[in-house]
């Protein structure tokens, strides 16, 4: 099972500014152990919903980081407000954790 | 070939105007970097591991199925607050010096069950795996996030770990006749783009410390400073030390009492 | 190409019906806007941007790529892209140098500010070109960042 990926939500105005670490080997296909390539594994789309409804999205390739880090900023949001970020990567792997909006310090 | 690049670099920042007061004392190579670790910094994976981490230390696990909470890391049982920030540090119960790491395989054995060969076996992360411990050292440390070191120096054992501790920094030995203090004994030596802090000096020390348990961009993988003292005495070509042993206690007791009265920012990101 | 796809789904108000079904009916609707196969396995920028249906770009100044002049790590290249753009609803990544450029699209037409961070692997010096989709045109801009290698694991 995947690891839970860590969201942060805080409030500047009324903008969500959403910060998320994911635990993920983004292999390359590339990356040898011992004689043999490491097959690809990578996480293929990311979506992101403010209280069910879907705000942001993306198509990314195995370039991304290993255990990837993206931080986007959603309209419209308010303190209490629900925040869920999903992946799915290419093996069929999917993992959804979810966060409430912080008001900002 | 490297060389003329960096150098290249290093010249052309050199004739861009640079506002950030870092320029002055350091490299443009170094200013650059250090302006983008604080964007690493800022979202930093080694998160994964404190949560992965503090799972570990509340769930009962190993063969008594026990939870690390009654675990003493030097302020009570199951005070994780600060406890960081103020080891290495003399326990009566085994009669000597341990780091923050060595006292949690500490735990595990004698709370949780595990024994020493199994945990010593392969102690080290790998692209694939993490070890509890170095996930447990993780969660532990984040806890003294914002505090001061003060690794203690009361006890006769812990400033004789530090006598022995500075001894082996400036220890010279093997093929190469190398200390650590080769490296980071003197001011403004650096390995290509990195510079090397001289931990003789506390303002220095610090850096020997600050950032570990550190996320590792290279490999992408967690580790802590039982790792990075082991990797020294690799690359000096020196006999691996023992996994929590006393030798590595004193090494960090050395370079932590040495930063004492810095703060600590928590777990960090490593080149 | 993708953005077109959604603008005909909101402008036939296929959306509003399909969240009032819920979410069973959206895995399909997700499907559609499949993750382009092609784009991805295209080993020049050109070509990733032919298969994203990106042929013609307007150099613009409004975009705004927060890079470093030289990375620290190859392996964790931070980036951070606003884009200024009245109505822009995606951004795309390419580091031209790598095997694969392509590196991803942002959709933010659906309620994000048009601002991404993201984290790269960069396998030597190269441009980081990024290209944002407003308004059925498409704008570019680029930020050299230079790969070099480092010291120990300090």
């Amino acid at each position: 099972m995947a690891d839970p990926m860590k969201i942060r939500a805080t409030l500047q105005g009324d903008v969500a500014d959403v910060r998320v670490l994911m635990a993920h080997p983004m292999e390359t296909g590339q990356r040898k152990q011992g004689d043999k390539l490491v097959p690809l594994h990578f996480i293929q789309t990311i979506s992101a919903q403010l209280n069910g409804r879907t705000v942001f999205n993306a198509d990314i390739s195995q370039a991304i980081s290993r255990n990837p880090v993206f931080a986007f900023k959603v309209k419209g949001a308010k303190a209490g407000d629900k925040i869920s970020v999903t992946w799915t990567d290419n093996k069929g792997e999917k993992r959804s954790d979810e966060t409430e909006v912080r008001a900002g310090s | 070939m490297r060389h003329a690049l960096v150098l290249g670099v290093v010249a052309a920042m050199a004739a861009a105007p640079w506002p950030h007061a870092l320029a002055q004392t350091e490299d443009p190579v170094s200013a650059e970097f250090d302006k983008f670790r604080e964007v690493l910094e800022k979202d930093n994976p080694a998160e994964l591991w404190e949560v992965k981490g503090e799972q570990l230390w509340r769930t009962p696990g190993g063969p008594k199925k026990a939870s690390l909470e009654k675990c003493d890391l030097g302020l009570g049982p199951g005070v994780v607050k600060g406890a960081y920030a103020q080891m290495p540090r003399y326990f009566a119960d085994v009669d000597r010096v341990m780091d923050a790491e060595a006292r949690i395989v500490h735990c595990m054995i004698t709370l949780q069950g595990f024994t020493y060969a199994e945990l010593a076996k392969a102690p080290f992360s790998s692209a694939t795996r993490t070890p509890d411990p170095v996930s447990i050292v993780t969660y532990v440390a984040a806890q003294s996030a914002g505090m001061k070191f003060a690794a203690p120096q009361g006890h006769p054992k812990e400033k004789a770990t530090y006598a022995a501790g500075k001894e082996i920094f400036f220890y010279r030995a093997g093929t190469f006749d190398f200390s650590c203090a080769s490296c980071h004994g003197v001011d403004d030596k650096r390995i290509r783009t990195q510079p090397l802090p001289n931990f003789t000096k506390p303002e220095q020390a610090i850096r020997a410390v600050l950032g570990w348990p550190g996320y590792r961009m290279t490999g992408g993988v967690m580790h802590s400073l039982q790792w990075r003292l082991t990797d020294c005495f690799r690359q000096q070509r020196f006999p691996k030390p023992d996994y929590t042993s006393e030798t590595l206690s004193a090494l960090m007791t050395y370079v932590t009492v040495n930063a004492n009265g810095q703060v600590y920012k928590g777990p960090g990101i490593k080149r | 190409m993708q953005q077109t796809r959604r603008s005909v789904i909101k402008a036939g108000g296929a959306l509003g019906l399909l969240a009032a079904f819920g979410t069973a009916l959206l895995s399909p609707v997700r499907a559609l806007a499949a993750w382009n196969k092609g784009a991805f396995e295209a080993k020049s920028t050109l070509d990733a941007m032919r298969a994203l249906g990106v042929n013609n770009t307007e150099e613009s100044k409004e975009i705004q790529i927060r890079a470093p002049d030289i990375a620290e790590n190859g392996a964790v290249v931070p980036i951070d892209i606003t884009s200024s753009i009245a109505g822009t609803s995606a951004i795309l990544v390419f580091i031209e140098k790598n095997p694969f450029p392509y590196v991803g699209s942002f959709d933010v037409s659906q309620g994000a500010v048009p601002f991404v961070h993201l984290r790269v692997k960069m396998g030597e010096t190269s441009p980081v070109r990024v290209v944002v989709t407003a308004g059925g045109k498409h704008y570019t801009s680029a930020k050299e960042v230079k790969v070099t290698i480092g010291g120990c694991g300090g």
